[in-house]
């Protein structure tokens, strides 16, 4: 673009709509001139393999020799697979426990820390940092040593007289031993409740007292709707993430899924049949089935929403 | 209340009410703290296990190590299969340090394109890209193992990188975009009729005032790649390659079972930079968090 196109003087030239054409067409290729490595990275990295993905969901694949179409085979597999159908279970169990105690336990400190008091910056990066390593590899191992045989989980337990024993072992134990590595890590959530504590008008709450309000009238008439767009951003945000977990099942469980299959989260198996047993059709069709049931999620979020999220300066 | 106090009353209710707000600040500070320590334990636990004898781990729930040594780091400092738990070290940091530039690079001008420049298909690549955001990586992991695969380019870094540089992050994007259109558009107008085309006014007047948005972004991209199991766990295959949580992983297979102290050694030198990060920019992640719902 030379600079005489834009000038004042030139703009309101006679004839606007050639040079406005001109600029026009300089906007767009700037546009896609920046763009460009987005643009790549969503067709060759995103967009591109979606679609391969769905081809060799109809395929059976194993890297080495050519993909065989074999039509919805790998899906009607999936449903007689009892591991697919475990991996199911393990996994939905997970969201629908972790997801709401972890998100009740990040809204109740939140605010708890949404007071004007002194050390609340100490406190709120302390119950931030665990969520910052809590999918690592290296917390999953302390996790491990922690709940296993005599670990000082089973310790302090026993002070109390609980005798579990190992939770790691322990087919029972190891689905309340992932939630609790889950609700560990609700400082993320807490920090984004506590952004929105914050923008809720005080006068709303002074109000409120005058007609007499209590504490928990003040929680469920004033708080909730008033915090219910962050409310639902979390919830959604935290539903599809947990979906997903995978790092810590593969290091406390070695790999497997064990004991007994109560750790083989979706995604570890979706792992195990892809590139344990190079069964990459049978992958990616499990992968397709978590993009439709995790898009299936979204919008029945996105359509209850409309009844539950008050967005501000919108009249209900 | 009706009747007006005497000074006596109103005095004597002020006191009351000051000592009830001691008690409640007392109770609400206790409270905090045991939580704190609650929250904080695991990483305690683990970061003064790697100074205890192995043989006293397991089971030991005091914090304070009875004779400690910093033997373990000496034993996880070796590394595993002849490789030295610095070449792991190096690996991640070459990892982490490209991925920071390549997030940094690609998602900055895909945001400038986004919130400062207007061109059909804006809108409909936009909704895309927060699309994107939503979708389950796993969908493509599958074929991209393939594609890098078919170029040879298992065991090298360019598989956990390009996707990197070509802002795959949608996170970063969305984020920048947000911080892009808080940024007044009159600073455009008036670079544009001193002259500057779009390549300028990116260089020397956007990109110099989104420094906030790119330290946020740099340091989640930092943590998140070395942190980052799935990817390394594909792609590298050869020992001399690991990052350091395959590396971890290794580890822990192959020491014998009695061997925790060496393990939550490695364990604490794989979150080393992490803590640091932690501790010099816990300002701009807790922030980054509340004005963009990054995830941790």
């Amino acid at each position: 673009m030379t600079p005489e196109t834009i000038t004042p003087a030139k703009v309101a030239a006679p004839r606007p709509s050639h040079q406005k054409r001109r600029a026009r067409a300089a906007e767009t290729r700037a546009g896609y001139g920046f763009l460009t490595p987005w643009l790549i990275g969503f067709f060759l990295l995103t967009v591109g393999p979606m679609a391969a993905s769905l081809y060799l969901s109809f395929t059976d694949y194993d890297l080495f020799g050519a993909p065989e179409f074999i039509g919805l085979e790998n899906y009607r597999n999936l449903f007689d697979d009892p591991r697919f159908r475990q991996s199911v279970v393990v996994t939905v169990t997970y969201v629908v426990i972790g997801t709401p105690i972890k998100l009740a336990a990040s809204l109740a400190v939140a605010m708890l820390l949404n007071a004007k008091r002194k050390g609340l910056g100490f406190y709120r990066s302390a119950f931030y940092a665990p969520s910052l390593i809590a999918a690592s590899v290296s917390v999953a191992i302390v996790w491990k040593a922690m709940f296993i045989d005599d670990g000082i989980v089973d310790q302090v337990l026993s002070l109390f007289g609980i005798h579990l024993g190992g939770w790691v072992g322990n087919p029972d134990m190891t689905m309340p031993m992932f939630v609790l590595l889950a609700v560990w890590a609700f400082g993320a959530p807490m920090v984004i409740f506590l952004a929105g504590l914050k923008q809720v008008p005080q006068e709303l709450y002074e109000a409120a007292e005058v007609d007499g309000a209590g504490k928990v009238r003040k929680f469920l008439s004033i708080t909730l709707p008033m915090l219910s767009p962050v409310i639902f951003f979390n919830l959604l945000m935290e539903t599809i993430g947990a979906f997903q977990i995978f790092g810590s099942a593969f290091i406390i469980s070695g790999g497997t899924g064990g004991p007994a299959g109560s750790t083989l989260f979706y995604t570890l198996y979706l792992y195990i049949r892809g590139f344990t047993d190079f069964k990459m059709g049978y992958a990616s069709a499990m992968a397709w089935l978590l993009v439709v049931v995790v898009g299936i999620i979204t919008v029945i979020f996105f359509r209850t929403s409309r009844s539950w999220v008050h967005y501000a300066g919108e009249s209900k | 209340m009706q009747t007006v106090m005497s000074h006596a009353e109103s005095a004597e209710l002020r006191k009351t009410n000051r000592r009830r707000s001691r008690v409640g600040s007392t109770v609400y500070h206790a409270l905090m703290i045991a939580l704190a320590c609650i929250v904080l334990y695991p990483a305690l636990w683990m970061l003064m296990s790697s100074l205890k004898p192995s043989s006293d781990i397991v089971g030991n729930v005091s914090l304070i190590p009875e004779n400690g040594s910093l033997q373990n780091y000496i034993t996880a400092l070796d590394g595993i299969g002849g490789v030295s738990t610095f070449t792991f070290f190096q690996n991640s940091l070459i990892v982490a340090v490209l991925s920071v530039v390549g997030v940094v690079l690609s998602a900055s001008v895909s945001a400038y394109a986004f919130s400062r420049v207007k061109f059909p298909g804006r809108s409909l690549f936009f909704s895309m890209m927060v699309a994107t955001l939503l979708l389950p990586f796993h969908v493509v992991i599958i074929p991209q193992y393939i594609v890098f695969n078919n170029l040879d380019m298992v065991n090298t870094f360019w598989p956990l990188l390009l996707p990197k540089f070509l802002a795959t992050d949608a996170f970063f994007v969305f984020l920048m975009v947000q911080f892009m259109r808080g940024l007044p558009m009159e600073l455009d107008e008036a670079a544009r009729i001193d002259g500057a085309g779009h390549i300028r006014i990116f260089g020397s007047i956007v990109l110099p005032l989104m420094k906030p948005s790119i330290i946020t972004a740099s340091i989640f991209t930092f943590i998140w790649t070395w942190n980052d199991f799935l990817g390394p766990l594909l792609y590298l295959k050869q020992p001399d390659l690991y990052t350091l949580p395959i590396a971890l992983r290794l580890f822990v297979d192959q020491t014998t079972v009695s061997d925790y102290g060496a393990q939550m050694a490695m364990a604490v030198l794989a979150l080393l930079p992490v803590m640091i990060f932690f501790f010099i920019f816990q300002r701009y992640l807790v922030e980054g968090v509340s004005t963009s719902g990054l995830k941790g």
